[in-house]
């Protein structure tokens, strides 16, 4: 049992919902995402998904792309983010998980990836451009080394497909709210919530649902359905105002953004 | 008995060990459609006779097959033959292509189209086949490109599409695929992405090649009507390899022709310099296939240079590496400066403004006429025309080029 598996154990056992908060490595250095980390654990996050950046991500929007600009044009290495990762992980009571490019994975070697993020304290790995088709060695490997695989299912994923990358994903299944990439929206279709609620039905998988989540009544519409919720383009759009407002500023705001959403969660 | 060279990909899109699919799941189910939708039209006589008609009447093929006698002369050796992919309508191969796409995207009953374009050449046939049928267009063009192929921008705007710059990363091709590719992830259930060469997720590197085989077959007839033999050497430049996919395809299983695909050697070997992946590359991902690339330790896509936009692409399509990894197609690059000399030649000796990308081949044609020597006989495939950068040319010459 991956230490995912097991959090969502013990929520589901406590018939609570996980918060799972987005961070990309490095933004704006190493040392905020860290602080970051503390403070989203220390609000509640269950688990925390963490941003490998890479230069070509075509499911992100303008708000993580540029995040991932930023880590990118200060030369940041992979092995930079393991080695900050393995002190984080260390002290944070939250599992963490890597959102990374199959591009960097097959980089650098499937195992080795799995050998040198499992190293780092990192429990798992969400891939979003590795299909269901394309995933059996990698699968594989993550089933062997018991580093928890998050495949995701969308809008447009029919729903035979969807109940076969239901068989295969480990962890949780990382349902896409839209039809598109992160970023934060206004509206989110309320048809998601009949997806979801008909795969609950179908399989004992967790299910988390993300893209787009960045206020109280998106949570307060999802959350009944999901086992967690995701939240990304909202938090790094507060990261990147780290240089202009300070590092203490940001971290209060992305504390309160947390409650709000968070306490939107069990209202 | 071994499998021909021809018979790829297989049914998942792979090419040896190399396409695939690497995407975000929202675009499978579009990917699907497209690759169900493309069989049927293969066997659909209805369909083929359509693209056909467009060819003739709309392109105005076959394009001829032109003894290129002066710069044979010049050159002192084989006999250069070019395949006039410039005298197609909009000035280039892609408009085969682009045709055949927007045939399909009727078909699949969608009626907004996005496309991706670097030299601008795929740009303004994509709008020319909106246009065409009714289709509303988009070009994603980068910002850096915009400024380099101007007269492109201008066109595609006539022709009724919209020209989007890009303004992330190198501002050029590859982040032109990127943004491309995430509009498709928000419109795929209204929208085709006709993508511009070999590359990308299965099935468009099959589906590209196949509409652009028609280089490479009438090619192949011409040689035999016009000199009663295969030419011992064809030539083409490489970007992401569309009109080298083409041009080589109906050759490849005549073990006996020699293929040589030439890419961007740019300012030079060092990483950055250049756009030549199959020469420096590595077997990595990059804009869902799992091809040759140029990327760095990290699995980060690497910077790349060419004086063509066209050519100015840290990626390839995944049959070239396949084809380079069999030996079937030798790869080589020419400089930045060769494909400027190459291009100032074949204007003057044969009156044939060549494009930035198609003078790449045409400097490596003249190194083969000089090397095969009399009694043997290249085919380049001219892959477009050079008016689009006459005044980049300018520019560049200005500069002391
Ligand atoms: C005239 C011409 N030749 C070649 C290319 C390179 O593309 P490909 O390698 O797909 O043929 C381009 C691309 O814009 C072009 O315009």
């Amino acid at each position: 049992m991956s230490a995912i598996d097991a959090t969502f154990e013990i929520l589901r056992s406590q018939g609570r919902k996980a918060f799972l908060p987005f961070v990309t490595a490095g933004d704006p250095n190493l040392e905020f995402t860290g602080k970051v980390l503390k403070e989203l654990v220390a609000r509640g996050a269950n688990v925390c998904e963490l941003g490998i950046p890479y230069s070509d991500p075509i499911a992100d929007g303008p708000v993580i792309q540029a995040s991932y600009t930023r880590v990118l044009d200060q030369k940041q290495k992979l092995s930079d983010i393991l080695q900050a990762a393995q002190a984080w992980t260390t002290e944070l009571t939250a599992p963490v998980v890597s959102m990374v490019s199959y591009s960097i994975i097959h980089r650098q070697g499937l195992e080795n990836y799995v050998a040198k993020a499992k190293a780092a304290g990192i429990a798992g790995a969400i891939v979003p451009d590795l299909l269901v088709e394309e995933s059996g060695e990698f699968s594989e490997i993550c089933r062997r080394e018991d580093f928890s695989l998050i495949q995701l299912v969308t809008p447009t994923t029919p729903p035979d497909r969807a109940l076969r990358i239901c068989e295969t994903s480990t962890g949780f299944l990382y349902f896409v709210s839209v039809t598109g990439i992160t970023g934060v929206r206004t509206e989110l279709p309320p048809e998601v919530v009949d997806q979801v609620g008909w795969l609950k039905e179908r399989t004992e998988l967790p299910i988390c649902i993300g893209f787009g989540i960045s206020k109280p009544e998106h949570v307060r519409m999802l959350a009944p359905v999901a086992d967690g919720l995701i939240v990304g383009s909202a938090i790094v759009r507060k990261i990147a105002q780290v240089e202009e407002k300070g590092e203490e500023a940001v971290l209060a705001e992305i504390g309160t953004l947390v409650d709000e959403l968070t306490s939107a969660m069990t209202s | 008995m071994s499998e021909p060279i021809s018979a790829v990909p297989n049914s998942s899109g792979r090419f040896g060990e190399f396409g695939g699919r690497y995407v975000p799941e929202t675009l499978t189910r579009a990917l699907d459609e497209l690759a169900d939708e493309y069989a049927k039209a293969k066997e659909d006589p209805e369909f083929q006779r359509q693209l056909t008609d467009l060819f003739n009447t709309f392109v105005g093929r076959p394009s001829p097959l032109y003894f290129a006698e002066r710069l044979t002369e010049h050159c002192g050796g084989a006999e250069i033959w070019l395949k006039r992919e410039d005298t197609n309508h909009t000035g280039a191969h892609k408009i085969n292509n682009t045709l055949g796409q927007a045939l399909l995207t009727l078909r699949m009953g969608k009626k907004r189209v996005i496309a991706e374009t670097g030299a601008g050449q795929h740009g303004v046939a994509t709008a020319t086949a909106c246009a065409r049928f009714g289709l509303e267009c988009i070009v994603y063009m980068g910002a850096e490109d915009i400024r380099r192929q101007t007269p492109n921008v201008f066109s595609m705007k006539l022709l009724g599409a919209e020209v989007c710059p890009v303004e992330s990363g190198s501002r050029t091709l590859r982040d032109a695929i990127n943004e491309a590719m995430r509009d498709w992830m928000s419109s795929v259930e209204t929208t085709h992405y006709i993508i511009g060469s070999v590359v990308g997720p299965h099935p468009f590197p099959m589906i590209v090649r196949d509409f652009q085989s028609v280089i490479g077959k009438e090619a192949r007839q011409q040689s035999l009507d016009s000199f009663g033999s295969l030419p011992d050497r064809v030539i083409a430049c490489v970007g992401g390899g569309s009109n080298a996919a083409g041009m080589f395809y109906p050759f490849v299983d005549d073990t006996e022709v020699e293929l040589l695909g030439v890419e961007a050697g740019g300012r030079g070997e060092n990483p950055g310099d250049h756009a030549s992946p199959l020469t420096f590359g590595e077997h990595g991902i990059l804009h869902g296939s799992y091809s040759y690339v140029m990327q760095d330790d990290n699995g980060q896509t690497c910077d790349v240079h060419s004086i063509s936009a066209g050519l100015d692409y840290p990626g390839v399509g995944p049959e070239h590496s396949y084809w380079k990894d069999t030996g079937r197609v030798r790869y080589t690059h020419c400089q930045d400066g060769e494909a400027m000399a190459a291009f100032d030649t074949l204007t003057r000796i044969e009156g044939i403004l060549p494009a930035l990308e198609t003078s790449h081949a045409i400097a490596k044609a003249m190194e083969s006429a000089r090397e095969l020597g009399p009694g043997k006989r290249i085919v380049v495939c001219l892959s477009g025309r050079g008016d689009k950068d006459s005044n980049e040319i300018a520019r560049l010459k200005q500069e002391g080029f």
